[in-house]
């Protein structure tokens, strides 16, 4: 995305959910920005937003307070087919549990983003088998997720999340599910991906090793963003502990 | 589109057995819609055939009132009533009479049991009847009562054989008869053998049974137009004669009315079980789909994260259950279609498959998949990814 300044930019978004009658806030006024190519680690404990957060960032949902604006678009004004185009243009996911389709291939699992985008199959799949070409397998076209390892699936995963040259790469806790030599293969794929073609790479990760090969953390606890103890950007090679308080 | 459709003969194949259980209700109800109406018009035509078949310009006069439900009514009429008809209509040549009875016929150690009827010469002329061998009753057989009897080809095989009855004795309730004609076969309509029958003279029938009643009379009419007229004038003049009784003179098309209106509500019955069947089937569909929706729900987040609109996921269930129903609708056709042709074939009942039958079980069939199909894809449809997809 070349035409906005910002791939997202949160300002002071809370987001509440209505539990058997009561408000539960999830987010509490959460301001950011994910600028083109940046590289972003959402850090923090279960139950402190940060899931919230990515599901908003990803135009999964919608703030209930405050304005958040992703690819250009404030999302407050968009119906549902239009955030379901925006999700498609703008912005690829990666799962933990890689959200794979069972009984499909390889190939067609990458091309499905374009299904939606109404690309002829043809294309689609030329399209989809140069994107695993890209993340190493050029030669698991035709596999299905259960013929594959849990890195390569992860790496179809990356690859359908890139298939639609998206703005933002929203990634939770990729490497979850996955062993550690298999988790860093997998990171610095992402990384690779991040800085040859520019996408914006947002990790949600409660690992801090993870977390701390980013270029900027952003720590969340009880729906906030907590500030950082000095200077606005973290340096990588700092250990997160250091700006808990 | 094509690619909607892929996933969704995809999604079916995934689930074999469970799709083919859901299928088989519709299957079930299609092709009893199938055979049902294969059956109903079949019958239908073959009772137009019938009795177009019994001559043209007929009108059949006889106690009582022809209606559905009208209780039976024990005849009055007699010769000299026939005598009367003949005046009004003014040439006796266009009169028919009946006077049945079900008589076991012998001829030497042969015997059948058949339907006897006591009738005049112009038969063949009224009706269409044609004899095969030797020659009808005549005039004077009808007037000094003479026994002969001209026998339909079921009882003349089933006493005679392959040998010619004409010339030979038979015996009706003991009394002697010479068989003078056969007639040529009719064949059989609806289950009953129209070939199972005796003619004998009314007058020596009244004489054999010691009665004088007549149980009908048919008239042909000279023409269409002059046909209601004439019955009402015959009614009015055996009204007269028997003031208390009251007589009705119909034509095929009444006679064809009230057997319509027969067949109509049987064949309306029918449907109707058909129909909730059909019903039944739907619901199935209805049921399955919902079970599929909730089984693939983080499928239905996945592809909403990835940009499918609300709508494309509708139609993908849509197309699911409709598909479900139009396989099971087009099954059940083929299924319809051969169990009435081996019902046509192995029974007497008669089954004409019509397209428009087929086209219907069709329509209906992808009809049920959308009715029973919109509910389950709108629920997929407005799914919360956020909650799709955190769904274990």
């Amino acid at each position: 995305m070349t035409g906005a300044p910002q791939a997202v930019e949160a300002t002071d978004v809370t987001r509440t959910y209505e539990l058997d009658g009561v408000s539960v806030p999830a987010l509490r006024g959460v301001s950011l920005v994910i600028e083109p190519g940046d590289y972003v680690a959402i850090v923090g404990p279960s139950g402190s937003g940060k899931s919230t957060l990515m599901h908003l960032l990803g135009g999964l949902d919608r703030p209930s307070g405050g304005r958040l604006v992703i690819g250009g678009r404030d999302v407050s004004t968009l119906s549902p087919p239009e955030m379901a185009r925006l999700r498609n243009e703008t912005i690829g996911f990666v799962f933990q549990a890689f959200h794979l389709l069972a009984r499909t291939s390889a190939v067609d699992n990458v091309a499905l983003p374009l299904v939606y985008r109404g690309v002829p199959a043809r294309q689609r799949r030329a399209k989809a088998a140069e994107m695993l070409e890209r993340v190493g397998l050029g030669h698991r076209l035709h596999h299905r997720p259960n013929q594959l390892s849990g890195g390569e699936q992860q790496r179809v995963a990356i690859a359908r999340a890139l298939v639609t040259d998206p703005a933002v790469l929203l990634a939770d806790e990729p490497t979850g599910n996955l062993d550690t030599a298999t988790g860093t293969a997998v990171l610095a794929l992402l990384e690779d991906l991040n800085t040859t073609s520019g996408v914006a790479l947002v990790l949600v990760t409660h690992d801090r090793d993870v977390a701390a090969r980013a270029r900027r953390q952003i720590v969340m606890r009880d729906g906030r963003i907590v500030p950082p103890p000095e200077g606005s950007v973290i340096p990588a090679q700092r250990r997160p502990t250091e700006d808990e308080p | 589109m094509v690619e909607a459709w892929r996933v969704a003969l995809d999604a079916l194949r995934a689930n074999r057995l469970r799709s083919g259980l859901t299928m088989l209700g519709v299957v079930i109800g299609v092709a009893a819609v199938v055979v049902l109406v294969a059956i109903g018009t079949g019958a239908k035509r073959e009772v137009e055939q019938q009795v177009e078949g019994l001559g043209s310009n007929l009108l059949i006069v006889v106690p009582g009132r022809l209606e559905f439900n009208a209780a039976p009514s024990v005849s009055r009429l007699s010769l000299s009533d026939v005598e009367a008809v003949s005046r009004v209509v003014g040439d006796p040549s266009r009169v028919a009479v009946t006077v049945t009875s079900g008589e076991t016929v012998r001829a030497g150690n042969r015997s059948t049991f058949t339907t006897v009827q006591g009738v005049l010469e112009t038969t063949p002329q009224v009706f269409v009847r044609d004899v095969g061998r030797g020659s009808y009753l005549t005039s004077s057989d009808v007037d000094t009562g003479r026994r002969v009897a001209v026998l339909g080809a079921t009882v003349a095989r089933a006493l005679f054989g392959d040998r010619d009855p004409v010339g030979q004795q038979v015996s009706v309730a003991g009394v002697r008869f010479r068989v003078i004609g056969v007639f040529a076969p009719l064949g059989q309509s609806l289950g009953v053998d129209r070939d199972d029958e005796v003619h004998i003279p009314v007058t020596t029938a009244h004489r054999l049974y010691g009665t004088n009643r007549i149980d009908g009379i048919a008239v042909k009419a000279p023409d269409r137009e002059r046909i209601d007229a004439l019955g009402e004038r015959i009614v009015a003049e055996l009204s007269e004669r028997h003031p208390d009784t009251e007589f009705s003179a119909v034509t095929q098309e009444q006679i064809l009315g009230v057997l319509g209106d027969i067949l109509g509500v049987l064949t309306g019955v029918l449907a109707a079980i058909a129909g909730i069947s059909l019903l039944v089937g739907g619901v199935g569909v209805s049921n399955i789909m919902l079970v599929s929706v909730r089984e693939r729900t983080r499928e239905i987040g996945l592809r909403k994260a990835v940009g499918a609109r609300p709508r494309d996921i509708g139609v993908q269930f849509l197309l699911e259950a409709v598909l479900l129903t139009t396989i099971g609708g087009v099954t059940g056709m083929a299924l319809g279609v051969g169990a009435a042709l081996l019902v046509g074939e192995l029974s007497p009942v008669p089954a004409a498959i019509t397209w428009w039958s087929l086209a219907l079980a069709f329509g209906v069939s992808a009809a049920v998949g959308i009715i029973f199909g919109v509910v389950p894809a709108q629920r997929a449809g407005r799914l919360d990814p956020v909650v799709a997809l955190r769904t274990e």
